[in-house]
């Protein structure tokens, strides 16, 4: 279907566009910016007056609990590549299982699924899972999810193998043993609240055992969800003696901390925990300098599991459909551009999955988001598509509506 | 039951007409018990011009209330204390206005709890009336109504004077 | 930030925490507390305040102590009381806190007494009714997790003010486990709102939670030079489960250089006050000498724990 947006304004932060344009669309792909290509005849005309044209937002953390009610929440909240980590139930340690997923969400037709495979079985941290087969099935990447492995041994021969099919490892850094008693980040809130504490420790000892790890086999490492300053700042220098290492920040820990838990909300907890103002600030400056991607961590919890005293309740927040308010919100704070902003959740995340999408390069498959950045909505159970309902922000405002979705270039959200 | 005259009577004249009325009534060795705070004050005048010997009992009525429910407890609550055994006494129960009688039924309720008394006898300097119990006194010095919304407190002054206020709700 | 704790009028309508009561509202019931002292020194202890009501004791931790004060204190306002002990195992055959919890109202409860592991468990509570619509029911925490001890907290200023009259010419020292001390939090939050100017911690390392000095509080790690002085000492209970996970080595050690003996208290003030929430470890924490010692007020503190918990009972229930 050949399909012209116009009067929109267009943001490809990969090729640098920024201005009021139109965009054309054939065969599923990217045809042609500003003006129409040759025999091109528009059966289909978006009318993006008012709205920013980008390229669909690409995840690089969501659970999809129940796949169907997920995607669609997710193209809801433009984002049209979703990276799910392999601790489902059961996880994904089994090519079979990555094939039922990838197939289920083509014919779901909504977002694309990149699964990550489990780099062990059942998550255990003890024997390798079938990565080459997985990767085959479809898994992009391996992954713990937020299991850490305890044994060293076992994380390096893991590390190893990948690094023989220059596979990469996604790690979320948590030393075991400093982390597993833990609710709350260890600073004066938990102090004062009685929360039994993870000390940011517990990033810091993981992400250096893991850096040295990557020294020794090459393997390519890409660390979730970093929270803390000085975690933030040893990725850096990681990357600054060159090794393969990236990393991403979840949203929610570039706009809250500890404070937030205010009187012991169970929607504040978090894993890894919201840590102390000085840590959401040195990670807002890494993600704005380019240092982190941006993703959601989109956890759906039932209402049953997280109202229960703080210690009990299940971590995370709903993610997908706020990831773009939310990443408007923090670029807002720090008076960045807004092509700034939408790289940390396009084409950021994808050089991490070193993937061609999350741009609008001629050629490129037509995965796009069309918003209005000044649209604002209220955050309430019904106003998502998701089952999960859980957030720290609900009843607030939000700013940035999604009016339309594209995934290989067929209209699959509309407002 | 006369209306409030324009300048408000003397309290301290008030209790040494309390006193007459009470003397003559003293043969049962009566102990006197004052409800916070005016007729604490009172029973302490009482104490002085009967010239009796032993300590005054002192009770404050908040867990004894009916108006729990809408009022919550008083904030500012102040202990009880009766120094002698009340089982078998003839108690004089003192307070300074007497107005639906719910103070003096919380009080006589409080005193039970202490023992089982020969008597009690109550003695107020005003009854204003609008009683919304059988309470009736048994030595009062002054029978006056006020208006809606008015009430009658009694004040310790800075030189230990007792004296009437009127005050509008 | 609304204080659960507060009504509208700004009058206590919860008890969850000392932390965020102002000045006067300890005060009141510290106040309202000696009144009740009054009432338990009678031959019928008994006032008719709270009379047709249900308090029900909602235990999830087990601690029969506690319970009993709480019980003795609601019978002496005349109200019904219902013991629940939910053990973790019958609260995991499906039946959720605030479920359990809406079935008690159901059952037409005033007040509830709660005394929950988890940290923040009766501001959870608290949250429930307000937004069901039960502000008439109230929550009073009986220890939540390393939180808060609320009452306990209360009625250790109840006995500083006793002995000590005026809060804001002492030194207070408090001993042991405060990282894992819900006791010690309440102790901290009231002593510095009602304006004690010293407030000395004492442990080694592992049993003190970082941040102490953000409370207002003088970390010690020698305990001679922590006791220095002191006009109140307050002992904390160590409890045996920290001998495991490294946080301590032995009983032995830590009543070497932890213990409150005969000799480190002549290094405070010679009418210092001894002060232990309960159950003591003799031997541990404290020298049978001190324990049975003059200077020692444990027992008060639980006579007065019956008057405290009266008033914070009353005046909630009023609101």
């Amino acid at each position: 279907m050949n399909i012209v947006i116009e009067n929109g304004r267009v943001i490809d932060p990969k090729n640098g566009v920024d201005r009021s344009t139109s965009l054309f669309i054939a065969d599923g792909k990217v045809a042609g910016l500003d003006e129409a290509p040759a025999g091109f005849t528009a059966e289909q005309t978006i009318d993006a007056s008012g709205c920013v044209v980008c390229p669909g937002l690409i995840d690089l953390g969501a659970r999809l609990n129940s796949i169907e009610a997920e995607l669609a929440a997710a193209v809801a909240g433009g984002v049209t590549s979703v990276v799910v980590p392999p601790d489902a139930d059961p996880p994904l340690d089994e090519p079979e299982l990555a094939d039922r997923l990838v197939h289920r969400a083509k014919e779901i037709g909504k977002a694309r699924v990149l699964p990550l495979g489990a780099l062990t079985l059942g998550l255990n941290g003890e024997r390798l899972a079938e990565l080459a087969g997985l990767k085959k099935a479809g898994c992009v990447a391996f992954s713990q999810a937020s299991k850490p492995v305890v044994d060293t041994e076992a994380l390096l021969r893991a590390m190893e193998y990948a690094a023989t099919f220059d596979f990469a490892v996604w790690l979320q850094p948590q030393d075991y043993w400093l982390s597993r008693n833990g609710i709350a980040h260890e600073g004066e809130v938990a102090s004062r609240l009685g929360l039994a504490g993870i000390p940011v420790a517990a990033e810091t000892i993981a992400i250096a055992t893991i850096v040295q790890l990557v020294r020794d086999t090459g393997c390519r490492v890409h660390l979730t969800r970093i929270s803390s300053a000085a975690g933030i700042a040893l990725v850096q220098r990681a990357q600054h003696d060159g090794l393969p290492i990236t990393c991403d920040i979840g949203v929610h820990h570039l706009l809250l901390t500890e404070n937030d838990i205010g009187f012991f909300n169970p929607h504040a907890r978090f894993c890894p925990p919201l840590r102390a103002q000085n840590d959401r600030l040195a990670l807002s400056t890494a993600a704005a300098s380019g240092l982190a991607a941006i993703c959601s961590d989109h956890t759906p919890v039932a209402a049953d599991d997280k109202l229960l005293p703080f210690g009990e309740a299940k971590a995370g927040a709903t993610g997908l459909e706020v990831l773009l308010p939310l990443t408007l919100k923090w670029a807002e704070s720090l008076k960045l551009s807004l092509s700034a902003a939408l790289a940390r959740i396009t084409s950021a995340p994808a050089d991490v999955l070193g993937l061609t999408s999350g741009q609008l390069t001629v050629g490129a498959a037509a995965d796009i988001c069309i918003f209005d950045p000044e649209a604002t909505w209220q955050l309430t159970p019904e106003a998502l598509k998701s089952r999960g309902k859980n957030s720290p922000w609900t009843g607030y405002m939000m700013t940035g509506k999604v009016k339309a979705t594209l995934v290989g270039g067929r209209v699959v959200y509309q407002a | 039951m006369s209306p409030l005259p324009s300048s408000l009577p003397d309290a301290e004249a008030q209790c040494r007409q309390l006193v007459e009325l009470i003397r003559p009534h003293l043969h049962h060795k009566p102990a006197l018990v004052g409800i916070f705070s005016g007729g604490a004050w009172i029973a302490e005048r009482l104490k002085q011009l009967l010239d009796l010997s032993e300590d005054i009992g002192l009770i404050d009525v908040s867990f004894y209330r009916d108006d729990f429910a809408e009022k919550g407890l008083h904030p500012q609550v102040k202990p009880t204390l009766i120094p002698f055994d009340v089982e078998g006494r003839h108690i004089i129960l003192v307070d300074d206005v007497l107005y639906t009688g719910r103070t003096t039924r919380a009080a006589i309720n409080e005193l039970f709890d202490y023992g089982r008394p020969a008597s009690i006898e109550l003695a107020v300097l005003a009854d204003r009336g609008g009683r919304e119990l059988p309470v009736a006194p048994t030595y009062c010095v002054w029978d006056v109504a006020l208006n809606d919304g008015d009430s009658l407190v009694l004040a310790k002054q800075d030189d230990g004077r007792l004296a009437w206020r009127l005050e509008n709700a | 930030m609304h204080n659960p704790q507060l009504n509208k009028d700004g009058e206590l309508t919860h008890l969850l925490s000392v932390e965020g009561l102002p000045q006067r509202i300890l005060t009141q019931i510290l106040d309202t507390a000696e009144s009740f002292m009054e009432v338990s020194a009678r031959e019928v202890k008994k006032v008719p305040l709270l009379r047709g009501k249900s308090v029900f004791n909602l235990f999830f931790e087990n601690s029969t102590r506690t319970r009993t004060t709480f019980e003795i204190a609601a019978k002496r306002l005349s109200a019904d009381v219902i013991n629940l002990d939910i053990n973790k195992s019958s609260a995991s055959k499906g039946e959720t806190l605030l479920d359990t919890i809406d079935n008690l109202c159901a059952m037409h409860a005033n007040l509830f007494v709660v005394r929950h592991a988890s940290s923040g468990a009766p501001y959870l509570i608290a949250e429930h009714l307000h937004r069901v619509g039960r502000d008439d029911i109230h929550v009073v925490n009986a220890g939540d997790g390393r939180h808060a001890h609320p009452t306990q907290g209360l009625l250790d200023m109840y006995t500083i003010r006793h002995f000590k009259k005026d809060f804001t010419q002492l030194r207070v020292a408090i001993v042991g486990d405060i990282l894992h001390s819900r006791v010690a939090r309440s102790d901290i939050h009231a002593l510095t709102t009602l304006g004690v100017p010293e407030v000395r911690a004492i442990g080694p390392e592992t049993l003190l939670p970082k941040h102490l000095d953000k409370l207002g509080v003088h970390v010690f790690h020698d305990m001679e030079a922590g006791l220095k002085d002191c006009d109140v000492i307050i002992m904390l209970r160590l409890q045996n489960e920290r001998m495991t996970g490294a946080l301590l080595p032995s009983a032995g050690e830590y009543f070497r250089h932890y213990g409150l003996t005969p000799q480190k208290l002549a290094l405070a003030r010679p009418d210092a006050i001894v002060m232990h929430p309960g159950p003591m470890n003799r031997g541990v924490e404290i020298h049978s000498a001190v324990a049975d010692g003059s200077q020692a007020v444990i027992l008060p503190q639980v006579t007065f724990g019956i008057a405290v918990r009266m008033a914070v009972m009353s005046i909630v229930a009023g609101n």
